[in-house]
């Protein structure tokens, strides 16, 4: 393979071994090789310096949305996985509500291989839960696993019938692989675009309440615990679920969970004004909520963050407000908006934060990245925590702008993001 | 004069009055007061808006608003065009935003919108320079018939603060509710709603009013109540299990209102569901300001297209006559 990769001069953050001290990376044939402070570069090694920058393993998002096939006008493989390396991203878990979706084998892999051939962000398929994601008849769980598919959903539709839920809990048992419930009780919810409460009063919005999303959350932790089966509840924005996985918790439950970076700082007050990038399922919820997430997350009651990346063509968001497609483009904010989130306030340490989006995410899904320890994949991300930037979405690699950040400063600049010991992505006026 | 900031603190647009002050508002009742005159002439027209070019573009089916602007409008000497979202580009596909720019490519002055989604009136306002008023949207306001029903108000009691008014029936639907809400709480009045729970939005509170859960309670409080329309679909829809018993326990009778310890006011926006919400004998009765409340709205609508058009509320008058 290619020469040995030597990083140094930089401060090495990787919670996965308690590391947080100045410290340099050797990178051999794409592995980590080694990382200490007195780590020299053997002859003929490449070498970066990350003099004022951190060092971090790759940060691993378990929920976008790359529209192919199908909705390749919002975005495709190609510029989902090169908006992941930009936003600092290694690995990301792609949702199957394409159009067709992902139910198949042949699909499954077609998404595996245009992932590889863009040579960006991993990209790892996850299949559809139900045949044409229509809560009815399970998919081939086997063939797509042995397709690649690193998991089932049905995200974009909740798995509805309890019936269903449970036999996916059990079956899936046999691949070791998770079902990642998008959480909502579509009888709570009908023609709802926003969360329910004083903002959608006032608007005369129709309301998502919070007992969608909770009372989902309920049914499905009381089926992990019948089945043993590994549930995954996506994006949880309501406190009252936060609740529901406590108890899962406590009970030591194969439950595991995400949050949006969204949900951790933005409430619904950024829906008026009719604010169509504002829009997002499950909605922006009040104060209360976002502390609860944020506080769950801290304590680890909510595993992971991820994006729920969704992006959406210009024109879509440009409607009327019932009209426009639920969605935010997540992946190239993620890491900033969670810094002003999580660590800026003192919420969480950068450590914490690097955990909850890389270490966290391959511990509960059982990938070998997300750590900088010897033999480990050499998915690594250099950036600047302290150094702010403007979001300026006409910049975004990603094919569509859908924001409610724009114009936003935020603090934490990714500078390059490496896979497998090779650069992918490097920030522009890198020095 | 588009650019003109009129003196009554509207700004471009009439989307609502929720963000409208209580001096705006009364400003524009004010102004409407002389226009009420124009309508009992023989020769009802005036060259307020001679010259000026107003679409009425309604993409949901309206009878009474459509008709009360298109009077309003005529009567002040503009030239209108009505649009209907039946037999338009709209069901051609054609999106709000590009329904705009061509309404703005014909360099109209003003445009009268009805929407079904909440905020198509805002979406329309920001994206084009012409005055916009919201002839209804969605489920969020509907300022000229909260305006009306101010005006009505005002004329039976000479007042709205310290008033006590209810709104009965489908708040959670009704765009009526929300602009009355506002309005009234702007003017001083306290407000309440009345209906079936699952009519009445969860957060309601949150718009400092308080509910009542029996029809009698509220007619026992209020001075004035404004009786909400009952649509068939919310049936269907599962809000509640029939319009008869809709009417058992919630109609606005003669016996109910024979009750209160005042004589209450009962004012409703149209269209009626006689034997619904509201009985006949209410309706057609002597507290009844329904009638009154259609006649005011040509008058306010004069008023709210005169001070958009950057006319002075104090200078109606003159305007009217023509020498201003």
């Amino acid at each position: 393979m290619s020469r040995p990769l030597h990083i140094y001069g930089g401060r090495v953050v990787d919670p996965s071994q308690g590391l947080d001290s100045p410290a340099a990376v050797l990178i051999v044939d794409g592995r980590i090789e080694a990382v200490g402070l007195g780590v020299e570069a053997p002859d003929g090694a490449e070498s970066i310096d990350a003099t004022g920058l951190t060092v971090s393993p790759g940060l691993i998002d378990v929920h976008v949305h790359l529209r192919e096939p199908g909705g390749e006008h919002k975005e495709t493989i190609a510029s989902g996985s090169r908006a992941a390396v930009a936003g600092g991203f290694t690995t990301i878990w792609a949702m199957p509500n394409t159009d067709p979706p992902i139910d198949s084998p042949a699909a499954v892999g077609y998404v595996r291989a245009a992932g590889r051939a863009v040579r960006a962000s991993r990209v790892m398929p996850i299949g559809a839960a139900s045949i044409g994601q229509k809560g009815e008849q399970m998919t081939e769980i086997g063939e797509l696993v042995a397709a690649g598919a690193v998991a089932v959903s049905d995200d974009g539709h909740p798995v509805h019938n309890s019936g269903l839920m449970r036999r996916l809990l059990e079956y899936t048992q046999t691949f070791d692989i998770p079902v990642l419930q998008h959480a909502e009780d579509p009888g709570l919810t009908p023609g709802g675009v926003m969360n329910e409460g004083p903002v959608a009063t006032a608007l005369g919005l129709r309301g998502i309440p919070n007992a969608a999303e909770a009372g989902m959350v309920a049914r499905d932790v009381l089926l992990s615990e019948l089945t043993g089966g590994h549930l995954h509840v996506c994006h949880v924005s309501a406190r009252q679920s936060v609740d529901q996985l406590l108890w899962a918790k406590e009970r030591g439950l194969r439950v595991t969970a995400e949050v949006t970076p969204h949900h951790l700082l933005l409430t619904e007050e950024l829906v008026r004004g009719y604010n169509t990038q504002a829009k997002v399922n499950p909605p922006l919820r009040v104060e209360e909520d976002v502390e609860a997430v944020r506080q769950a997350l801290v304590e680890g009651v909510i595993d992971v963050i991820a994006t729920d990346h969704a992006p959406h063509h210009y024109d879509e968001k440009e409607r009327e407000f019932d009209d426009a497609p639920f969605g935010i483009n997540g992946l190239e904010t993620a890491f900033s908006l969670c810094m002003k989130a999580l660590v800026e306030p003192g919420h969480m340490t950068l450590s914490g934060l690097i955990d909850r989006m890389s270490c966290a995410p391959a511990r509960i899904m059982g990938l070998d990245t997300g750590t900088l320890r010897q033999g480990a994949p050499a998915d690594i991300v250099l950036y600047a925590p302290d150094e702010s930037w403007t979001v300026d979405p006409a910049r975004f690699y990603s094919r569509s702008r859908n924001t409610p950040l724009a114009g936003w400063v935020l603090p934490g600049r990714i500078m390059r993001t490496i896979v497998s010991g090779e650069t992918r992505f490097e920030a522009e006026g890198d020095a | 004069m588009n650019d003109k900031r009129p003196d009554s603190g509207l700004g471009k647009d009439l989307i609502g009055l929720e963000t409208l002050s209580g001096e705006t508002i009364r400003a524009i009742l004010d102004t409407a007061e002389p226009f009420k005159e124009i309508s009992e002439r023989a020769i009802k027209k005036v060259p307020v808006l001679r010259g000026k070019t107003i679409v009425n573009l309604f993409f949901e089916p309206s009878t009474r608003t459509r008709i009360s602007f298109e009077f309003a409008e005529k009567r002040l000497g503009a030239d209108t065009v009505n649009v209907a979202a039946s037999g338009s580009s709209v069901v051609k596909g054609e999106t709000l935003v590009d329904t705009a720019r061509n309404l703005e490519a014909m360099r109209i002055d003003m445009v009268v919108i009805r929407h079904g989604s909440s905020g198509a009136a805002q979406f329309l306002a920001d994206r084009i320079p012409s005055n916009v008023i919201n002839a209804g949207d969605g489920q969020h306001e509907h300022p000229t018939q909260g305006l009306l029903d101010l005006l009505t108000i005002r004329d039976s009691f000479g007042r709205i603060e310290g008033l006590k008014v209810c709104i009965v029936g489908d708040v959670i639907h009704s765009r009526v509710a929300r602009s009355n809400i506002f309005g009234l709480q702007k003017l001083g009045a306290e407000v309440a709603v009345c209906g079936p729970k699952s009519l009445i939005p969860t957060a309601i509170e949150s718009l400092g009013v308080q509910v009542f859960a029996h029809v009698e309670d509220a007619i026992q409080w209020a001075d004035a109540l404004n009786v909400l329309r009952l649509q068939l679909e919310r049936m269907n829809a599962g809000f509640i299990p029939s319009l008869r018993e809709y009417n058992r326990v919630f109609g606005v009778s003669q016996a109910r209102l024979e009750r209160a310890p005042v004589d209450t006011v009962v004012l409703h926006p149209g269209p009626m569901n006689r034997g619904v919400e509201i009985d006949s004998a209410v309706a057609d009765g002597p507290q009844s300001v329904i009638l009154p409340q259609v006649t005011n709205g040509v008058a306010v609508r004069m008023a709210v297209l005169y001070l958009l058009a950057g006319g002075a509320p104090e200078r109606a008058e003159e305007a009217k006559k023509g020498e201003a």
